[in-house]
């Protein structure tokens, strides 16, 4: 687990920290190849964004001189940005990978390009060998969490605006939107962005109606819609399913008679009215009527924060989720570490035993099955016995930080070197199929 | 054996009541998927036991209170997976999983099956009524259950409470149409049911008595349910309107299914 990080993000950093040390797609590969020919770094990877620089790398013994790395390459003094850097170990850089690649430390929690962003970075770094299996364990399993974090949490779910949560609330009121109509009433900015997501989300035609008429005509031009005259208002807002308004008339324009009457007309099919006009332009009371709903600016922007607030809480379900998958990576690691070599100890010492068995048989003479047995139950006992401790050790060993240190330590009393090569070579023979 | 068949059934349908007692709190993705599943195999022990009932006593006839319970559950049911295929919805299970749950318990905990003394039990003409009524029935407590949904949601839209409108009830015009769809397909139903009662009447006794208690109650119940759709279809009626329509006629149809107990020609003893 010698896995280190350092970075620089949107939170630790103003932009004119990290544009010194962002770096282009085009050459990320040559850095890439520079950060693992620095000494004590054995893979290696940079992400690099608008929002964050950061350097990855598996360690030959967990602390290597990664702000060097960053003096030399980028030509900067560390030491004027030490209040704008962090940097992770082991478990901690495990888990800042899953985050960021989970979208939890994103500016807009949940977001989906960062995913994107670190895949590439990725494939980059691995083109040019510079991810190899550790690394490449790392950020597959940060992908699979990714990917989890996703289905199982509510984080990366639509995103949080005024228009978005009027179309969400349009869709909870008439499922598709397909074929559904909208009047636009006053013809400001923000109506026409919801018009705009209405559209994205199939509405049908959109009406405008505005007291300067020319402005009714040009925006409706926008959405290859129809003008409905100021003076017809009342006449054809009930062949509207969803009425936006927005003028800047100091009463209200639509009250509770002319909802009912609308109603009427469309035979009780429900009617959303979405009054982002300050004064309102809908009477509260309009609400009250049967089947008609009404959402003013505070009730869309409480929606809107409502939804934050869920996102808050799907975030920390997220982090319980990556909490989990670094233990199980870390476990996971570990084990793989120390499993191979326990296999190879156990092989290289039988095959001891049997050459030995082989040898001394000759001396023996004819031997019954059962001093067969016997010879086979002895020699097996005295390498069990010898060897339990030792095993073990190497297990218990695996937990600790210098685990790799007890392994090498095995392998090099044992002359296991030959074997680990072997395993090494069909690892990577894995991965090459995998790809 | 068809009991026991018919007690898996429950056990499987049990899982649905907790579904739906959950789902008024909080909604579980995880638990309406088992809800699901379970409710399929429910279904599925429920159709054996009911083969079963109708092997042994070798007629197509459900001679017993027991048995004509479980087979409207089973309908129900029917229904309610019908509508889970067209909208992708379990929500109407929060209404339909318990009496489900309740008609299959009921069914399957009764003591001794109670016989039909009608001579008519015999005919094929009684299945059909059976058959067709029930499945007017179910068809109204599904759109009831629906008008019931509809009035939650309707409420939190109205009250604007953004946790509740996000949760993972269907749409209001999903919910609507489910209600008035399965309004439509039990009309023709229960028109039909009601026409092969008579003419199991006829046969049986010769005459139709107008003024026995089962047959004006389910002419009554009949009309209510004529004039709800119609109510329905002329006006638009949803909400909570369409609701007090949808309770009307089902607390017809309950008292027309009451009248088993006054009736002199359409009863059940034991």
């Amino acid at each position: 687990m010698n896995f280190q990080l350092i970075g620089v993000n949107h939170k630790t950093a103003p932009v004119e920290v990290r544009e010194r040390l962002a770096l282009p797609e085009s050459r990320l590969p040559e850095a890439c190849k520079k950060l693992i020919e620095h000494p004590g770094i054995e893979e290696g990877m940079i992400l690099s964004t608008c929002n964050r620089v950061e350097l990855l790398a598996k360690t030959k013994n967990g602390s290597a001189d990664l702000r060097g790395f960053i003096r030399n390459y980028f030509q900067v003094d560390p030491a004027d940005f030490d209040q704008h850097f962090y940097e992770y170990r082991s478990n901690d850089a495990v888990r800042h990978v899953f985050r960021v690649t989970s979208s939890l430390d994103s500016m807009v929690v949940g977001e989906p390009q960062i995913l994107g962003q670190v895949k590439e970075a990725y494939a980059l770094a691995r083109a040019v060998g510079a991810v190899q299996s550790q690394l490449d364990s790392l950020l597959t399993r940060a992908f699979a969490v990714a990917k989890r974090v996703r289905s199982e949490t509510a984080v990366g779910s639509s995103s949080v605006s005024i228009a978005s949560v009027a179309v969400e609330l349009a869709k909870k009121i008439f499922g598709s939107l397909h074929g559904k109509h909208v009047l636009l009433v006053g013809a400001g900015k923000m109506s026409e962005l919801a018009a705009r997501h209405l559209l994205a989300h199939g509405a049908g035609t959109i009406f405008v109606s505005n007291r300067t008429y020319d402005r009714a005509v040009s925006l409706a031009a926008k959405f290859n819609g129809e003008v409905v005259p100021f003076d017809k208002l009342y006449d054809s807002s009930d062949r509207a399913d969803i009425v936006i308004t927005s003028t800047g008339a100091p009463h209200a324009i639509f009250r509770r008679e002319h909802a009912e009457r609308f109603l009427a007309r469309r035979r009780n099919r429900p009617m959303f009215f979405i009054d982002i006009a300050v004064p309102r332009d809908v009477d509260a009371d309009v609400n009250k009527v049967d089947g008609v709903f009404v959402y003013d600016i505070d009730d869309l922007q409480q929606a809107v924060a409502a939804h934050v607030a869920d996102r808050k809480k799907e975030a920390e379900r997220a982090e319980a989720i990556i909490a989990s998958e670094v233990e199980r990576f870390q476990s996971r690691l570990q084990s793989l570490d120390v499993v191979p070599t326990i296999v190879s100890l156990q092989d290289h010492l039988e095959t001891i035993r049997q050459a030995e068995i082989d040898r001394v048989r000759g001396r023996l003479g004819t031997l019954d099955p059962e001093q067969e047995l016997a010879i086979d139950a002895l020699t097996k006992g005295i390498i069990n016995k010898i060897m339990h401790t030792p095993i073990t050790t190497l297990k218990v060993a695996a937990r600790d930080p210098e685990a790799t240190t007890v392994i090498d330590l095995v392998r090099r009393l044992f002359n296991l070197q030959d074997r680990k090569g072997q395993t090494k070579s069909t690892a990577a023979g894995d991965q090459g199929a995998k790809r | 054996m068809s009991l026991l068949w018919l007690r898996v059934a429950v056990g499987c349908y049990a899982v649905g009541l907790i579904y739906a007692l959950v789902a008024l709190s909080r909604t579980s993705e995880l638990l309406g998927r088992l809800a699901l599943h379970a409710a399929y195999l429910g279904m599925v022990f429920q159709f054996v036991s009911l083969s079963e009932a109708v092997g042994a006593s070798g007629q197509l006839t459900l001679a017993s209170v027991h048995n004509s319970v479980s087979l409207l559950a089973f309908i129900i049911m029917a229904f309610f997976m019908l509508a889970y295929g067209i909208y992708k919805t379990t929500s109407p299970g929060i209404i339909v999983f318990p009496v489900v749950f309740l008609l299959t318990f009921i069914a399957a905990t009764g003591q001794q099956p109670i016989l039909f003394t009608s001579p008519g039990v015999r005919t094929s003409w009684l299945f059909v009524h059976i058959a067709l009524i029930f499945t007017g029935y179910a068809a109204l407590i599904l759109s009831f259950g629906a008008s019931l949904l509809y009035l939650v949601q309707e409420r939190s839209l109205k009250m604007k409470k953004a946790s509740e409108i996000f949760s993972r009830l269907p749409a209001l015009e999903t919910i609507d149409e489910i209600g008035y769809r399965s309004l439509l397909i039990g009309f023709p139903f229960m028109t039909l049911g009601l026409i092969a009662g008579i003419v199991v009447a006829e046969t049986t006794y010769g005459r139709v008595n107008f003024l026995d208690p089962k047959v004006t109650l389910s002419v009554l119940m009949w009309a209510v349910y004529l004039i709800m759709l119609y109510t329905r279809w002329s006006s638009g009626w949803r909400g909570r309107r369409a609701a007090y329509l949808a309770a009307g006629t089902f607390a017809a149809a309950i008292v027309a299914w009451a009248a088993n107990y006054f009736s002199s020609i359409h009863r059940f003893v034991s």
